[in-house]
Parts: C-alpha cells; structure tokens; sequence
C-alpha cells in the first residue's frame, strides 16, 4: 500500500485504534485535512479554539483511559495549544498532539505561522518529535502512543511540516506492531521485598491512613486499592485527583485531604503513624508546610515514577511500579500475613477519626435564603445519582465539588487538579461526551472560568452534544476574593466581573437551552427538568451567594493540624 | 557539593536542549557540560557537572533518566574516576616573557601549538585545579583569551559506561 505522509499520518490513528480526534485546520495541515475528508472511520471533532481542543482531547482520555488525540495546525494553532499541553502534562493524561510545521526548507526563516514548536513544547510534555522525512512518520506516531500511554502517562508533541504530508509523494506503508526504545523501559513491576515490607509495617501500624492521588485513576488501580483498603480495614483520603479512586460514600473514606481537605482527612493524616501514598505526588496543596506533614509517620510510597518519590518528602519504603500490580501484590500479601491489624489499635484510631468527623467541618447554612453553592452540588448529587461523568473549572466551585460530589467510581471525576487551568471545564466535558454519548456529562463551572472557553458552546450545537452546564454564579472571581478577603483585609482588587453576559440569552444564541436559578426552593426542580431534556445541552444559570467562602481551609504554609473552620461549623 | 554526572544518550537533535532546559527549568545549576558522539555515532556521551545537596542530586538524576533519550547515566563522584579537561590559552609572548612562559608550559607538561612575534597559544590537559593553577602562574596582564572545555569523566576500573 502506497501512501502520502498525510494519508500514512491518518491512516495510522485508524491503526492505533483512535476513533476520535478534536482539531482545527490551518495552512500547514491542509494536507492532513484532506486526508481526513476522504475517510469515514476516524470522526474529527472540529472546535472553536485550538486549546478547547486539546482540552477535549484531555477529557476524553480522562474519562476513558485511551489517549485522548489533538490536532492543531502551526504557529498560533500550536501555541494556542501550549496550555492544553501543561494542563496534561501536570496531571499525567496520555495524550497525542499533532502540530503542523512549516514546510521543511523554510523551517527556521521566521515563515508565515512558523514558531519552534518542539522547543515551546518542551518543558511541557513527556517526549515530543518532529518528523522531518515521510518514511519516519509512521513509527514516530507509534513511538507516540506508545509513549503516551506507558509509564507515568502524558502528553507527546508529534511536530509534522507540511511537505512531510504531500500528497505527490507516496511510499510504502506498514504500522508497527510495536516499537521498543533502547532508552525508556518503564518499570512494569513493584520489587516484593519492598513490598513485603511495607506490609509488614502496613500490619503493626497504630494509626494508619491511605493517601491516594491520581495514580490510582490513571494507572486502573481502582479496584485493587478499593480490595486492600477493605482487607485493611485503615481509613482513607485522597487527593483532588484521586476522587473517585476509591468509593466517595464508603464509610472508610475520609475525603479529599489538604488545602480544602476535610478536617478528618487532615487530622488524620498530622496523626497518623504509617502513611500509605499511593500515585500521589506529596504536592504543595497536599502537604502544607512540609516541616508539619505528617510528623509521626513512617512512610511508604508506592508510584510509578521514581523522580515522584522523596521529592518533597522523604519516605521510608519506595516502591517503584505500576499501582495496579503493586496494589495487588499488597492484597496477596496482606492476606497471606500471619499478622492481621491490631483490632484494639485500629479501633481507638477510629474512635478518634469519628471525633473529628463530629465536627461535620463542611457544614454551611442550609436556612439560607440565598442559593448556597454547597447546597447546589447536593441537589446535583441527587438528581444524578452520582453516576454523572463531572468536569469542573478551577476556582472556588472546583473544591466546593471535589467536597460536595462523591465519586464511587474512577474517571468520573475531570479537573485540571495540577495547572489549575481555568476554561479546562468546558471542553474536557464535551471530550467526555464524545466518549461517553449515552452518560450524564456536567460541566461544574464558575462565572470566570466559564467565560474562558465558552466559545465551545457552539462545538457542542454542531455535534449535537447535550451537556448539562452548572454554573455556580457569585459575580465574582471567588477564589481569589477569598484569599483577598482572608489575606489582603478585603481589598477587592480586580475581581468582580462586572457586565457579566446574560448566560441563559448566551446560551440561546449558541442554540441551546438556558436556565436562570435563583430561589433554593427551584432548585431541585429546575435540574430535574435540565437532566429531563436528554437530547438538550442546558446551561443552568445558578445565582449563588456570592459571599460563600470554601471550608475548612489549611492555609498556605501552614500544617494539616492548622485548618481553619467555617463559622458555622465553628458555631455548632 | 560538586557532582560530575556522565550521561549515555541518544545523539539525537534536540537531546542537549531537553538536558540544558531541565536544569534551567527545575532551578538546577550547570558548572559545565561538554558533550559529543561516541563510537557508535547513535550514542552521545555527555559529561556535566553540577552541584547541590544530596537530595538535588538524587532528583538531578532521576528526572535525567525521565528523559526519554537518555539511555543510561552515573553520577561519577560516587566512586573512583579520571577528570580531565582541555584547555588553549593564548598569551602575550615578548622580550623576557617568551622565555618565562615556555619554562612554565615545560613546567605543566603543556605544549605550544601556535606562535607569532609577539604571542603563544598553550595547548594543555589535565584536571581543573592543574589548568587553574596554570592560568595562576601566568600573569595576568599576558593573557589574552583562555578557552576551556570543561572536564570529561570515566570511571576507573574494567566496567564501562554502555548499553
């Protein structure tokens, strides 16, 4: 079979399985698009915004734990995509984000579109090419991939100029079976004398906790951390990322942990005597102030990236591997043990966990006769059953869903935890929908974030795409109000987004459903009836009180064990 | 303290830029690095040096190794091994200075490579303390340009840095 580079390029996702991809086209990628046109089996998904792409891409591996495909073409198209690229990058998503390139002779003479992609990239992806000769186009997309989606996930860059995708010249195409890289071997196995001992220690530990981040997710561990810490009977808190890595409504889950934390998770954590991280990364948020984290603990780290262990903590007992076979290898030894948990101990630490947890810390005032945001996701909970695939922005609503939903199951749960990229919500959701035709996908936004990718409104019309959109409205840029309120004695700089669009006429004109919310009491009726509309996109328009701060906070620099309280929880 | 890390990669464009752009991107400090294809022109072998604590370096050369074209690495300072570093130094060679300056190369075992009327260029070898102590002997005032390569490393012994 003889193709063209662009042929070979698209023939090769159908190859490697990719029945999605979210792009934009451009000069440098006419070829490819032409391609795309004479073909049937891989969809492009045409956004509004090369970021939104990339974002989408994002949310769709998040949700599915394929590689999500981007494909933008150069100069603005592939700076457009920069953020989308470190949002993945910080969060480990496997992603292939093809760029074009200037045509090959005209590579480094400030061309029409011509930026450095592969040095813009850099700092931001697991590994990027740029594909110089047509007969390397196929294996590098395999390299790709593979890369992608091996080890500690992310995204890669593949940098394709325009002549390499001509169409008057055709070579011989095969795509590799497999591609071995005498360079990158990612460890495929956890060393069991780690192992061993680590549950050894995990069994004679006092005051045990399971801290468990996004590696758990992406590394398809779900089940086996869900088995061990059920064998164990330890509590257990997770990171933003982690949410959904173990049931949000078992009894043995303390919450999310750090910076917005619950007070159970954090005491739990400044007390604990053995701490078990596992695919988690110790990240700032998390920790506090290094000095206090976990004072008393030996520590035992289980991740699949070395460079991700004593980090910014030192542990005890590394464990290099894949979660998902270090975990079980931990089920079977935990359960082969002679050794159980001392059920004395391990009950007193509970006793002492349910103390904390009588100070209901995300208690907020349901008598209000504004829409509380806490109350909202409630009713969201609710109406959805916890079975919506949910995509939230960054800001104060962010956290308000990461306290307030609870996920029982992985890849459920779609948020840029580590770059924190605002306008992430949108998109991601509408890559979730793409995967996922059949499922309930929200976008959990704020006012500001919203407004960052709202162009995307318009991809979901094309693609007839009916996501449910809660915005939780405060008029204001709230997390940032919150640290100026806390911080800078309510100086107000810059964060009340005046002149804001009327979002249910936005949402009209985008040709779609709008609501406006405003009274508590409508508020149950008005997502039941949004959820109703199956074949609608509806954007709920949820006007909040716009003086709710997030609690408990742990402020920045300080311990697990200094958490502020809501005045409400302080009250009672 | 100082590290001298040696780094088996891929010779591949773009390799020395992802190891130059880590260190300035994680705050990382590079003394010096001199890199260039090894006998088997797939390879290159690079030689940096770099300094910091224990744990610096221990995440130095763990993000190195993340690097997908690095292919293997050692820090050098960990066990016994060979510096050395190259350097041409062009001086002011006149009157009574040509003689005093050739007595001092004889002294460091370095060599003349290049002479004109009025300068030399020294051609010498050696660890960085002997190159230092070199520049040190010669005044000043004579020196006109000294270029260094910074140092390479092996370790000593049979066992070999390769794939």
């Amino acid at each position: 079979m003889e193709l063209s580079g662009a042929e070979i390029l698209v023939q090769s996702l159908k190859d490697e399985g990719v029945e999605h991809i979210f792009g934009y086209p451009g000069g440098a990628v006419l070829h490819i698009y032409d391609a795309i046109f004479k073909q049937k089996d891989v969809q492009h998904i045409l956004v509004r915004h090369e970021q939104g792409a990339v974002h989408a891409a994002d949310g769709y591996a998040r949700s599915t734990g394929r590689p999500g495909v981007a494909l933008v073409t150069s100069g603005p198209g592939a700076t457009n995509a920069v953020t989308g690229i470190a949002t993945a990058y910080m969060d480990s998503i496997p992603l292939v984000v093809l760029t074009g390139q200037v045509p090959t002779p005209f590579i480094g003479s400030d061309a029409f579109q011509e930026v450095d992609t592969v040095g813009i990239t850099r700092p931001c992806v697991k590994h990027n090419f740029l594909v110089k000769d047509v007969r390397d186009l196929a294996e590098t997309i395999k390299k790709a991939f593979y890369i992608a989606t091996s080890g500690r996930p992310g995204p890669v860059v593949v940098d394709v100029p325009k002549d390499v995708t001509s169409p008057y010249i055709k070579i011989p195409y095969a795509y590799p079976d497999r591609v071995r890289l005498r360079s990158y071997n990612p460890v495929k196995k956890g060393h069991s004398g780690q192992i061993k001992k680590a549950v050894d220690l995990m069994l004679s530990a006092e005051c045990p906790v399971f801290y468990t981040g996004g590696g758990v997710v992406s590394g398809d561990g779900a089940a086996e951390l869900t088995e061990l810490v059920r064998e164990t009977g330890f509590p257990i808190t997770s990171t933003l990322m982690g949410l959904g890595g173990y049931p949000g409504t078992d009894k043995q889950f303390l919450g999310m942990l750090g910076m917005h934390g619950t007070y159970e998770a954090n005491m739990a954590m400044h007390e604990c005597d053995v701490l078990i991280a596992v695919g988690a990364r110790f990240d700032d948020r998390v920790t506090g102030k290094i000095k206090d984290f976990c004072p008393d603990a030996k520590i035992i780290h289980v991740d699949i990236d070395p460079a991700s262990i004593s980090k910014n903590v030192r542990v005890d007992i590394p464990i290099v591997g894949p979660v998902k076979g270090v975990l079980a290898d931990m089920v079977r030894v935990v359960k082969g043990h002679k050794k159980r948990p001392h059920a004395g101990n391990l009950d007193r630490w509970w006793g002492r966990i349910e103390k904390w947890r009588g100070k209901n810390c995300l208690k907020y005032n349901a008598r209000s006769k504004l829409i509380k945001p806490q109350f909202a996701l409630e009713v969201l909970q609710k109406v959805t059953g916890g079975d919506a695939y949910v995509a939230s922005d960054v800001g104060q609503h962010q956290m308000w869903a990461a306290q307030f939903l609870q996920f029982d199951q992985p890849r459920r749960w779609l948020n840029s935890g580590g770059l924190g990229t605002m306008g992430f919500g949108l998109p991601a959701a509408l890559g979730a929908k793409v995967a996922h035709p059949d499922k309930d996908v929200v976008c959990v936004t704020g006012d500001g974030s919203i407004q960052m990718n709202i162009q995307e409104l318009a991809t979901c019309k094309h693609y007839d795409l009916p996501l449910k959109i809660l915005l939780l409205n405060n008029g204001y840029l709230g997390m940032v109000r919150q640290w100026q309120e806390f911080f800078y004695e309510g100086r107000y700089s810059q964060v009340d987004v005046e002149a804001r669009p009327d979002f249910v006429k936005l949402a009209e004109a985008y040709g779609h459903v709008g609501m406006r919310i405003e009274n508590p009491t409508d508020l149950e009726e008005a997502m039941r009836e949004a959820f109703a509309m199956k074949d609608r996109l509806v954007f709920m328009d949820v006007v909040i009180d716009p003086a709710e701060n997030v609690y408990p906070m742990m402020e920045a620099g300080k311990g697990h064990h200094e958490m502020q309280l809501s005045p409400e929880c302080e009250l009672s | 303290m100082r590290h001298i890390i040696s780094i088996l990669m891929e010779n591949e464009s773009g390799a020395l830029s992802r190891v130059a752009g880590l260190f300035s991107a994680r705050g990382y400090n590079i003394e010096s690095l001199t890199v260039a294809p090894t006998e088997d022109p797939t390879l290159s072998r690079m030689t940096l040096v770099t300094r910091g604590s224990d744990e610096i370096i221990e995440q130095i050369t763990k993000q190195l190794h993340k690097l997908i074209e690095v292919v293997k690495l050692v820090d050098l300072s960990e066990g016994a091994h060979i510096e050395r570093e190259m350097m041409l130094i062009k001086v002011k060679a006149v009157g009574g200075h040509r003689e005093e300056v050739k007595r001092l190369v004889e002294i460091f075992r370095a060599n003349i490579i290049d002479v004109t009327d009025t300068s030399y260029i020294v051609e010498m070898t050696g660890d960085g303390d002997k190159l230092d102590a070199f520049i040190k002997a010669v005044h000043e005032d004579l020196i006109v340009e000294t270029v260094r390569t910074g140092p390479s490393g092996i370790a000593r012994g049979a066992k070999g840095l390769a794939i």
